[in-house]
C-alpha cells in the first residue's frame, strides 16, 4: 500500500468524522432524525474502491472505539458501538467495501443508474440486513419486525444515495482515483 | 486535539488495563445474553450501576449514558409486552442496559491514548498477516489532524456557495469538499514521501 493509499484512507475517516458535525434534519410527520454521516461509507466506497473505502470506515470505527465522539450527535465509545443500533454502524464497513466493490466493477461503464443502484445497494440493502440483524437479536424480535421499525429510515437514505451519486459521478469526471488503482 | 470521552479518577477501574476492560466487556456482553432469567441480569444491571459511584462517575453520568437509549428501550419493551409478556420485555431491556452501561464505563474509564497503546499490542500478532502498525498509527494521527483542517475547508466552501446563493444544495458543499482535500491528501502523501517515511 502507498503512502498516498493511506493519506486517502485517513481523509475519508476524517471527512465520515466531520459529516456527523452538521446538524441532523428532522424529517416532517414522522420526526426521524436524519444525519449526513452515513453519507461517509457510501462516498468512501464509490470514492476510494472497496479496499481503501472499506478500510477507511474500519479506521474511523476504530477512532470510536476508542473513545473518540466522533458519531453525530458527539457519540462514541463502546457503548454506542455495542448498543441497539451498532449493526448499523458496524455496517458501515461492509457499506464501503461493497459500494466500492460495485463501483470498480462498473467504473468503465458507470452512469447515473448503475452508480445509484450500486450506492443504494450496499447503503441501504447490505446495511440494513445487518442492522437489522443486529436489532432483532438485541431487542428479541423477528427480523421482519426489526425491519418494519427501520423502513422510517429509508426515506432520508434515499435522500443519501442520490447526494452520493452525483459526488460520485462529479468527483469520477474531475479527480478519478479508482481507476489510477487499477 | 479532539477530547475523548474520558472522564479522569483514581479508581480501580481507571487503573485497569485497557486489554482486562475489553475483555470483561466481551464476557459480559455474551453473558447477559446467555442468562434467560430477567432477575439474574437485573442484579448483573445493579452491578453495573454500582461500579459508577465506586469509580467517581456521579448520578448525571449515568443518565448521560441511558438519556439516549430510553425511547429505544420503551418501544422494545412494549413490543415484548405485546408479542410476548412483562418478563420478555424486562429481560430485553434490562440486558441491553446492563451491555451500554458496562460499555460506557470501559470508554469513560480508559484514556483514548490507552485505548490505542493496547490497540499497537493487539496489532502485533496481526503483523503476518499484513497488518503494519506504524501504516496504522501514521492514519489514526492523519485522521485527527484532518478532521479540523476539514471542517474549516467546510466552513469557507459554504461561505462560497453563501455568496453564489448555493448555500442550501449539500452537493455545491460536498462535491468541493471532496476534490479540495484530495488534493490536500496528495500534498500531504508527497510530503511524507519526499521525507523518506519508511512504511515497509
Amino acid at each position: 500500500m502507498k503512502t498516498k493509499d493511506i493519506v486517502y484512507i485517513a481523509l475519508f475517516a476524517a471527512l465520515t468524522a466531520v459529516l456527523g458535525l452538521f446538524p441532523p434534519i428532522t424529517l416532517p410527520i414522522t420526526g426521524v432524525p436524519v444525519t449526513a454521516q452515513s453519507l461517509g461509507p457510501m462516498l468512501a466506497g464509490a470514492i476510494l474502491g472497496a479496499r481503501r473505502g472499506g478500510l477507511s470506515i474500519v479506521l474511523f470505527l476504530v477512532l470510536v472505539a476508542v473513545g473518540l465522539p466522533l458519531l453525530s450527535g458527539g457519540r462514541g465509545g463502546f457503548g454506542v458501538m455495542i448498543g441497539v443500533t451498532g449493526g448499523f454502524i458496524f455496517g458501515w464497513a461492509v457499506t464501503a467495501f461493497v459500494v466500492g466493490l460495485l463501483i470498480e466493477k462498473l467504473w468503465n461503464k458507470l452512469n447515473v443508474v448503475n452508480a445509484a443502484l450500486s450506492i443504494a445497494f450496499g447503503g441501504i440493502v447490505v446495511l440494513y440486513a445487518i442492522g437489522n440483524a443486529w436489532v432483532a437479536v438485541a431487542a428479541d424480535i423477528s427480523y421482519w419486525q426489526a425491519t418494519v421499525g427501520a423502513a422510517p429510515f429509508l426515506i432520508g437514505d434515499a435522500i443519501k444515495v442520490a447526494i452520493a451519486t452525483a459526488a460520485c459521478l462529479a468527483v469520477k469526471r474531475s479527480y478519478p482515483l479508482i481507476s489510477k488503482a487499477g | 486535539m479532539i477530547a475523548g470521552l474520558y472522564i479522569d479518577g483514581a479508581s480501580a477501574l481507571h487503573r485497569a488495563t485497557a486489554g482486562i476492560k475489553i475483555l470483561a466487556m466481551m464476557a459480559l456482553g455474551t453473558g447477559v445474553f446467555l442468562i434467560p432469567d430477567w432477575p439474574v441480569v437485573a442484579v448483573v444491571l445493579a452491578t453495573v450501576i454500582a461500579l459508577y459511584p465506586i469509580s467517581g462517575f456521579g448520578r448525571h453520568i449515568i443518565w448521560a449514558q441511558i438519556k439516549p437509549m430510553i425511547w429505544l428501550l420503551l418501544i422494545f419493551f412494549a413490543v415484548q409486552l405485546w408479542l410476548n409478556d412483562w418478563q420478555a420485555g424486562l429481560l430485553v431491556v434490562l440486558r441491553i442496559a446492563a451491555i451500554v452501561l458496562f460499555a460506557s464505563l470501559v470508554t469513560l474509564s480508559t484514556k483514548t491514548s490507552d485505548m490505542l497503546a493496547s490497540l499497537d499490542r493487539a496489532m502485533v500478532p496481526l503483523k503476518p498477516i499484513g497488518v503494519n502498525p506504524e501504516k496504522v498509527s501514521l492514519a489514526i494521527s492523519m485522521v485527527l489532524r484532518f478532521i479540523p483542517v476539514i471542517a474549516t475547508v467546510a466552513s469557507e466552501i459554504r461561505d462560497a456557495q453563501r455568496a453564489r446563493g448555493l448555500d442550501k444544495s449539500i452537493l455545491a458543499m460536498i462535491v468541493p469538499l471532496i476534490i479540495r482535500t484530495l488534493k490536500m491528501a496528495d500534498d500531504v502523501a508527497d510530503a511524507i514521501d519526499a521525507r523518506s517515511f519508511d512504511l515497509d
